[in-house]
């Protein structure tokens, strides 16, 4: 989904997403398989939840040091051979990596997953450029064929089919396909194993950084990551600021829990360590190292309010296990990142304006916090986004009068029975038998789909003070 | 012990409201069991729907109403999970800038949502039930994952004279309701409703229990208007029977 379709109201966008029947099945098949394999996985695993303690410690103190511990990654980076690059904004990011790709004479980037070069659009700026990006994880290639972008963190192309990728093969590639997963890779590796061995650059993100070795770690199933880093001759990855984690030790807790946590697998099936360009003796990897540090927003928020999105590892469990994502998928959220976290991520990096709806998509079910391997307080922080959209006034002025009256009701019980006496008597011309099926204005958004008992014609507090106490 | 128990019913909006009989099973029940129950008059609401879409100055000034009705009473008990979570977990941070912090605490280690105060406090898990039959149970989201009660109702509804309890498919999953999410976003609440109420009719149950009043407004509007024969009920209406 293109940022342009933001002109259609959230609401709007979610109402389509569920009325198409393709993403339906593909959510409801997806979500429900990694909900089971993650259970599957913790349960199998009793020292997993002090380990989640342990992981959300580290980041916790992490942050507090962050500068120190950037500090020693671009001192290690560059004693390796590696440059350092710092992006403030997401052009920053895209001018640098646009600058490396032209000095080194790039035509062409192979890259693997990486959801912080999707936030800086990256692509668009190479092609704008003259230098063609070819994404290499199956489910990224799939929707850079389709044009879209990606509606998932870990399974970008979620919301498509096997039937509808074995359409888009046979349209893009200009051949007979079958909707069998293993024909439909065969293929895509087929394609892919040219663009490895064309490539002048390989771009890549980083799901961490170990500052104290300046080591660049990339978690993959597919191998393609070690293709990206390995063939191409420059490897420029751009990475979060939060992404450092001080040393391997800390890095075996993440390890440990960020697979469990995205797909229920012990490990990923590729762990890469990338450290620096090739050195001298070495039989493969870059020549040149570019690691692209990205703030975007970040550093602000480290004394802010939605400091702990800061932890997050962007395994997408929060996504698989929330109500609201498994009914209107990724795209309707309209930003880079969706579900629960997905808001926070947007507000930090678009602002509190940006989530003006998006930050009541939400039952506040708490299933997130649940599932996040570093518990991440997400329904807190949505209500705190509430908060300042209302407290800056983004929010509708109906809906704050709306509010401020109901405050208004609840603070004074004289003012509460009245309510509770002006709600039997509104009440009457939409009852039958004890339940209300229909009511004008804002109220059907409730009567629509369901029923509302009346207003009990005595209420508990009534009958209490008449009645004192209930006997049969 | 010595001397009768005491315990203050918190009523909660849509239980005074939506559901008197709620609150008239949870007295019942209590005073068989022998505690003196009162109902402190002036009750509102807990301050939870001004508290989640944001106006937390509002939410304070019911909070800080609400912490004074409840601040002599031994025990309250309060019928659903969401409202007892935010007396528990919200009231003192949000009552603190007002310097009301200590009392909210004092208030909040004496809360305690029904089933919880039936099986921590008084130890009674054997009752009779008023609803015989099959009945399945679901989670509350603040219940299960805020107070992480999920045993208390199902000791309840397993020991429960006259009903047998089977188990509902993604019971852990909310309904849909979510306060105001309900109303600002209908269509994916009702989605959520969908699945979750097909689920619960594939158990072959007469009865729904839940232990929170939002639960319960949106689960028993979906069956009512499905004509289900499926009844949602409060888990107080089902122990509120009498033994023969």
């Amino acid at each position: 989904m293109s940022d342009g379709d933001l002109g259609t109201p959230f609401r709007q966008r979610a109402g389509s997403a569920m009325k198409d029947a393709f993403l339906q099945e593909a959510l409801t098949i997806a979500t429900t398989k990694f909900i089971g394999l993650r259970r599957e996985a913790f349960e199998g695993f009793p020292e997993g939840e002090a380990l989640r303690d342990r992981a959300r410690a580290i980041k916790e103190a992490t942050l507090q040091r962050l500068d120190h511990h950037l500090e020693t990654l671009v001192g290690n980076v560059e004693r390796l051979g590696g440059q350092v690059h710092y992006a403030a904004t997401s052009e920053e990011a895209r001018s640098i990596v646009v600058d490396i790709a032209r000095r080194t004479g790039a035509r062409m980037a192979v890259k693997s997953k990486s959801m912080a070069t999707e936030e800086i659009h990256l692509n668009e700026a190479l092609e704008r450029a003259g230098i063609t990006p070819v994404e290499t994880d199956l489910g990224e290639y799939i929707i850079q064929l389709a044009h879209e972008r990606p509606s998932h963190i870990i399974a970008p192309a979620i919301h498509k089919t096997k039937g509808q990728v074995a359409d888009l093969f046979r349209r893009e590639l200009k051949r007979p396909v079958e909707a069998d997963p293993e024909v439909l890779t065969r293929i895509a590796r087929g394609e892919l194993r040219e663009k490895f061995l064309q490539a002048d650059l390989g771009i890549t993100g980083a799901n961490f950084a170990v500052a104290d070795t300046g080591t660049v770690v990339l978690v993959t199933n597919e191998g393609n990551g070690r293709m990206v880093t390995s063939l191409p001759r420059v490897h420029v990855a751009v990475m979060g600021i939060e992404k450092v984690v001080p040393s391997f030790t800390d890095l075996m807790v993440f390890l440990a829990i960020l697979a469990k946590s995205a797909t229920g697998q012990k490990l990923s099936v590729y762990t890469s360590l990338v450290r620096g360009p090739r050195r001298a003796g070495e039989l493969e990897g870059p020549e040149e190292f570019h690691l692209v540090l990205l703030d975007n927003g970040r550093i602000a928020q480290l004394g802010g309010p939605l400091r702990e999105a800061l932890y997050c590892l962007r395994c997408g469990a929060c996504l698989n296990v929330c109500p609201v994502y498994r009914q209107i998928g990724g795209h309707a959220y309209g930003y880079t990142y969706p579900g629960p976290i997905g808001i926070l991520l947007t507000a930090m990096l678009e602002g509190p304006r940006s989530v003006k709806d998006l930050a009541h998509a939400s039952s506040l079910c708490g299933a997130c916090a649940d599932a996040c391997p570093v518990r991440i307080d997400i329904p807190r922080m949505l209500i705190e986004l509430r908060r300042e959209v209302d407290d800056k006034k983004i929010a509708p002025w109906r809906e704050r009068v709306v509010f401020k009256l109901l405050a208004l009701v609840l603070a004074r019980p004289g003012l509460y029975r009245l309510a509770a006496r002006a709600g039997r008597l509104l009440q009457r011309p939409f009852a039958r038998e004890g339940t209300i099926r229909g009511l004008p204005f804002f109220l059907d958004e409730w009567t629509r789909t369901r029923d509302l008992p009346v207003v009990a014609r005595r209420t508990f507090q009534e009958r209490w003070a008449s009645e004192k106490g209930f006997t049969r | 012990m010595t001397g009768r128990r005491r315990a203050s019913l918190m009523v909660t909006c849509l239980g005074d409201l939506f559901f008197p009989e709620v609150g008239v099973s949870i007295v019942r029940v209590l005073q068989r069991l022998g505690v003196a129950v009162d109902v402190p008059p002036g009750q509102t609401c807990c301050g939870l729907p001004l508290f989640n879409s944001g106006y937390h100055t509002e939410a304070a000034a019911v909070a800080g109403r609400t912490v004074s009705l409840f601040a002599d009473s031994d025990h309250v008990v309060v019928p659903s999970g969401s409202c007892a979570w935010m007396l528990k977990h919200e009231y003192p941070g949000l009552l603190s800038d007002a310097g009301l912090g200590r009392p909210a605490e004092q208030v909040a280690a004496r809360t305690y949502e029904f089933s919880q105060f039936l099986v921590s406090v008084l130890g009674v898990t054997e009752f009779t039930s008023a609803v015989p039959g099959r009945v399945t149970y679901h989670d509350s989201c603040h219940l299960l994952r805020g107070l992480h009660e999920s045993r208390s109702p199902r000791t309840l509804l397993e020991n429960l004279r006259g009903t047998e309890l089977v188990d509902l498919p993604g019971a852990d999953e909310c309904c849909g309701f979510g306060g105001s999410f309900a109303v600002r976003l209908p269509e994916v609440s009702s989605q959520i409703l969908a699945k979750k109420l097909a689920n619960v009719e594939a158990t072959g149950a007469g009865c729904l229990v839940a232990c929170d009043a939002g639960c319960l407004l949106q689960m028993g509007g979906g069956l009512r208007r499905r004509n289900s024969r499926v009844r949602a009920l409060h888990l107080a209406e089902l122990l509120d029977g009498v033994p023969r």
